[in-house]
């Protein structure tokens, strides 16, 4: 089972990985959606893996409950994970509609701004 | 003997208080303002003055807040004589700029702005004169730094104000952080930050072997203070500020902060050979130099500026020679400098003002035109060149008299006979300063006819004259406080001395009449000498500087560019792959423990489940060009990941994770809409073989770091919430009382970025809409997106009957959120998903307008109601967020539980229903601008509708 996990978690951040490093937005965002996949997931195995277990309280005298603390940082963080997606979908979107271009790389060309600054300091 | 009186933190934060006055006087009128500038400076000179009968008689008074004990930072003030004499000054002088500054801006320079600067100044340098603490002192001395800029560059739309602000900046600053150093390294030697153990343990200090390094870290600080050479060049340039500024800074106090550190630091520092070297050459030199450009310069305030600097070397050179008459002299001459210095100012003021220039060679003749002024600016003038019977004579003669038994390197002609130097170009430049503007014919071709101002502008000046000719005759009048300020520098010994008119025949009175009778034959022979100067080739001092940050800005640039080239994917690469590198080397650096778990079994659904998830992920990568495909395919791993978390005992992660993947894949697959549906292929194979080689680097990473800490077992901190959740939060979902309790406060926290999240997708789109982009959106052609069948009868009705059922879901996940999985972020997403299903069925301007809620006052609510309940704790007398709970029944139902945490969730509840749905509104008002049409009937084909409705839609 463990090892399924991370595995699991390493293949995301593999592919995550990968695709934030293209050049695309729209890849970029679906990169930084498996990276979180990847994060969330390994958060939440700090706290080991228990079967059947869920930090839920029985009434029923005394039961063994897996690690409830990773579990509640988690919730908060898919929460949080799905804002911050949000508000990069639409910084994405404002940006490729603005420029009509959805690359994430500056282009290389030298920049006219920052010719006539080095000039100005000299 | 020390006492203790807290009136001392008054008097220090008085202005600071203060300076929140003058911006909102100012609409009173301008009288109103300047006088409620003046009334808080007045209150802190007057409990000053209340306190320093005690300080006359030898106490020393203190008050001590703690601040930051853990780094021995403390809010520690103490007034001594030193500190009261230079108090006294700041305050004193303080209200005399108020005076005048009122009369000398005119109507149309902001005059709350100025007062506001002022005050902070002013604040700030009485902090540095009362603290206890060096650390204290260090912020102190930085805020001098920093409201210095802000005066010297008031008026913003001169370049040479900007330019003349930012080169102080530079270079006191920078002098700021090499003394922040010093400073440090002096409280390690001692082990305390406090002055008085510091001075007190001079010995101590003197012995250790960082006692040069930080010698010299301090002296930077004081001397780029004091503008000592080679750091003198940015007094000059702040002239640029208003005459007020120049006259307040440059007189009583920015220029003497140096001179007040090293007179403070004076016990622990001074005396030694390094000491004597470095203060005394570089006063010297700074003596001599600065009298020699003042000389030649044309503008009165350059010529003042550089006469400043030649008196601050003088102090400088006398607190160099370390015995403690030559301290007693470097008092009294502080307080003599401050009143001609500060008159002299007020003087060139009035005549730029009344003249409209301050081009000496523009100047002269106006004895007659300004008879008030002349009498003022004369006396001032005279002081400053040494003639008997004003002060500056008194401390000059001490000073003399000290030089001439000083020995320098051996050398007992150099100093006397430089100082002697120094004091003749003093009287050159101070006669120029009389000759040149009041006397000589009256001339036909000033800017502007001169004559006297009114008595606003001419008293403060007036009154300052009066004690340069008061203390003149009858210096014992200050001699007590030269005696307790001398003291406290000297750290009590002092040599009997007294201040008087006539020490008889010294060697100090034949070196002043060659110093006068010297300078009056060098101004006679000005003309020629000024011509020999002019065409002399001098170093420039600000083209360096300009060329020096210039230098360093090119470089930073160069730096940024090759760092920071835009390439967001090679910033990615670059981070990612250096953090696969550190995580090795940390790995490979440690031992790993044998491990503790047995490994759970794998069940054959379970694998199923990794092999879906491996492929679906493989599959992303692959086909991430498709963004589409890419799309529906990262909702299966989503959909995965949740069953896994109900497998492994996380019902609250899986109904999160769902009800979240849903929401995202909406929001990804409306944005879509506009963008691209296809990523064209771009990079190179070897980049992409590159960027798979990290991919599979930190994938395996993290991979194998995840499997080696799952076989081990670590101490952990849950077991405390186990226990206490039922106890303290009321609540057996311990999950749920973890967010809504135990870690409430990032919950709080989280809620309140979350409905920040939402507002700034509403603003962006707001900014969209009305910029280019909304432009483009019209024009683009989307059609061929679009379904032909948008809003069909089956989808309609389902979401309809499925809309009661889902919010009845919400509701009860929302109320057992508690005890069983669920709770306010769950409930949240489900009851906007039921929304969410509405709005795709009929369309969403239909739906809007069926509904009156607000979501932005959603966000709002839901904040306000979380910070409410928590808040509702203070009342019972527990801290924020504690929660409370109790059981009630009510006869038909069961026994239930009411918590104030619920109320929290509540907020919880709307927060998220509100960012979701405004984050979906947003996309959705883009659409509207694409061309989306709004729907008249909630479904495109409506069989029970009339026909005639049925034709108009098609």
């Amino acid at each position: 089972m463990e090892f399924i996990v991370a595995s699991s978690v390493g293949t995301l951040t593999a592919a995550g990985i990968y695709l934030i490093l293209r050049l695309r937005a729209f890849s970029t965002i679906l990169g930084l959606a498996l990276l979180s996949y990847a994060v969330n997931v390994f958060l939440f195995a700090s706290g080991r893996l228990a079967i059947d277990l869920p930090p839920i309280l029985s009434p029923y005298g005394d039961a063994s409950y897996t690690d409830p603390l990773p579990q509640a940082l988690v919730l908060t963080a898919i929460v949080i994970s799905f804002g911050m997606t949000a508000v990069l979908v639409m910084v994405a979107l404002g940006a490729y509609l603005e420029s009509d271009d959805d690359r994430i790389d500056l282009p290389q060309a030298p920049d006219e701004d920052d010719k006539t600054d080095g000039e100005a300091a000299q | 003997m020390a006492v203790n009186d807290y009136s001392l933190i008054i008097i220090a934060l008085l202005p600071f208080i203060g300076a929140l006055i003058p911006g909102v006087m100012i609409r009173a009128g301008r009288n109103a303002c300047a006088f409620f500038t003046a009334a808080p400076t007045a209150l802190s000179l007057t409990m000053l003055l209340l306190l320093a009968p005690s300080v006359m008689d030898g106490q020393v008074i203190t008050a001590e807040l703690p601040w930051l004990p853990q780094i021995g930072l403390s809010a520690a003030f103490f007034l001594d004589g030193l500190g009261l004499m230079f108090a006294t000054m700041i305050l004193g002088v303080g209200l005399l700029i108020t005076l005048y500054a009122r009369f000398y801006l005119s109507g149309d320079n902001p005059m709350g702005q100025f007062y506001t600067f002022l005050l902070l100044f002013q604040g700030a340098m009485l902090g540095i004169v009362l603290s206890d603490n060096i650390l204290l002192l260090l912020i102190f001395w930085e805020l001098t730094s920093l409201s210095s800029f802000l005066l010297i560059g008031y008026w913003k739309h001169l370049p040479e104000g900007r330019q003349g602000a930012r080169m102080a900046l530079a270079v006191t600053g920078s002098g700021g952080l090499a003394m922040i150093a010093g400073m440090l390294i002096l409280g390690d030697i001692v082990g305390s930050y406090n002055l008085t153990d510091i001075l007190a343990a001079g010995e101590t200090i003197q012995a250790s072997d960082w006692y040069l390094p930080a010698l010299i870290l301090i002296l930077i600080g004081a001397f780029t203070k004091s503008a000592q050479f080679p750091f003198h060049f940015w007094l000059p340039h702040a002239m640029a500020a208003p005459t007020p500024v120049s006259a307040y800074l440059h007189s009583a106090t920015m220029v003497k902060a140096g001179v007040f550190l090293m007179a403070r630091m004076w016990p622990a520092l001074a005396g030694t050979e390094a000491w004597f070297y470095i203060v005394t050459t570089t006063g010297f030199v700074t003596m001599v130099l600065g009298a020699l450009i003042a000389l030649f310069k044309d503008d009165l305030k350059a010529l003042l500026a550089y006469s400043t600097v030649s008196h601050l070397g003088l102090l400088t050179m006398l607190l160099g020679f370390g015995t403690p008459m030559a301290a007693v002299a470097a008092v009294f001459h502080t307080i003599n400098h401050l009143t001609f210095k500060a008159a002299l100012f007020m003087t060139a003021g009035i005549v730029d003002h009344e003249a409209h220039t301050r081009d000496i060679k523009r100047l002269g003749g106006l004895r007659t035109l300004m008879p008030v002024t002349f009498a003022i600016g004369m006396l001032a003038a005279l002081s400053m060149a040494g003639i008997p019977l004003l002060n500056g004579f008194l401390s000059k003669e001490m000073m003399l008299e000290e030089a001439s038994h000083t020995s320098w390197a051996g050398s007992h002609l150099a100093v006397p006979v430089l100082a002697t130097l120094g004091a003749l170009l003093s009287v050159a430049y101070s006669f120029r300063f009389i000759a040149h503007v009041f006397l000589g014919p009256v001339r036909d071709d000033y800017a502007h006819e001169p004559h006297d101002p009114s008595p606003g502008l001419w008293s403060a000046p007036a009154l300052l004259v009066v004690l340069v000719v008061v203390i003149g005759i009858m210096p014992s009048v200050a001699e007590p406080v030269v005696r307790v300020a001398a003291g406290a520098v000297t750290g009590g010994i002092l040599p009997e001395f007294h201040l008087k008119l006539w020490h008889g025949i010294t060697p100090a009175l034949f070196m002043s009449v060659i110093a006068v009778l010297g300078g009056a034959a060098l101004l006679a022979a000005h003309r020629p000498l000024d011509r020999a100067w002019i065409a002399l080739p001098r170093p420039e001092a600000k083209a360096m500087f300009d060329r020096m940050i210039g230098g360093a800005a090119g470089v930073a640039a160069r730096i940024t560019q090759l760092t920071h080239d835009g390439a967001m994917s090679r910033y990615l690469a670059i981070f990612v792959a250096s953090a696969t590198v550190l995580g090795y080397i940390a790995w490979s650096g440690g031992g790993l423990p044998a491990p503790t778990r047995a490994p759970l079994p794998v069940p054959p659904v379970v694998a199923v489940g990794w092999v879906l998830l491996l492929v679906a992920t493989g599959s992303v990568v692959l086909m991430h060009r498709d963004r589409f495909r890419a799309l529906i395919v990262i909702g299966v791993i989503g959909l995965t990941i949740s069953v896994g978390f109900v497998y492994l005992s996380a019902p609250d992660l899986a109904l999160t994770q769902i009800s979240v993947e849903t929401v995202t894949i909406m929001l990804l697959l409306l944005a879509l809409h506009y963008m691209p549906k296809v990523s064209p292929i771009e990079s190179s194979v070897g980049r992409r073989i590159r960027d798979g080689a990290i991919a599979l680097a930190a994938g395996g990473g993290v991979g194998a770091l995840a499997y080696m800490f799952l076989l081990r077992d670590i101490p952990t901190i849950s077991d405390y919430h186990i226990a206490n959740s039922y106890e303290g939060g009321g609540g057996t979902n311990v999950v749920n009382v973890i967010l809504v309790d135990f870690r409430g406060y990032d919950t709080y926290g989280e809620i309140i970025v979350l409905g920040i999240a939402g507002l700034i997708i509403y603003a962006v789109m707001e900014a969209l809409l009305s910029g280019p982009a909304a432009r483009k959106l019209r024009n683009t052609d989307y059609s061929r997106d679009r379904s032909r069948d948008r809003h069909p009868l089956m989808m309609v009705i389902a979401t309809r009957v499925m809309m009661p059922i889902a919010v009845l879901v919400g509701v009860y996940i929302f109320l057992r959120g508690h005890n069983e999985p669920g709770g306010g972020f769950v409930a949240g997403l489900v009851v906007s998903i039921a929304l969410l299903m509405q709005y795709m069925a009929s369309g969403f301007a239909w739906t809007q307008s069926r509904q009156q809620i607000e979501y932005h006052s959603m966000i709002g609510w839901g904040v306000v109601i979380a910070s409410l309940t928590g808040a509702g704790a203070w009342l019972a007398g527990k801290p924020f967020l504690t929660s409370g709970y109790d059981y009630f029944h009510f006869p038909p139902i069961e026994e239930f539980e009411l918590a104030t945490a619920m109320l929290f969730d509540l907020g919880v509840f709307l927060t998220v229903l509100g960012a979701v749905m405004l984050m979906l509104y947003s996309l959705s008002r883009i659409a509207r601008y694409a061309g989306e049409t709004v729907n008249r009937e909630p479904m495109d084909y409506d069989p029970s509708a009339l026909v005639r409705f049925a034709r108009e839609e098609d």
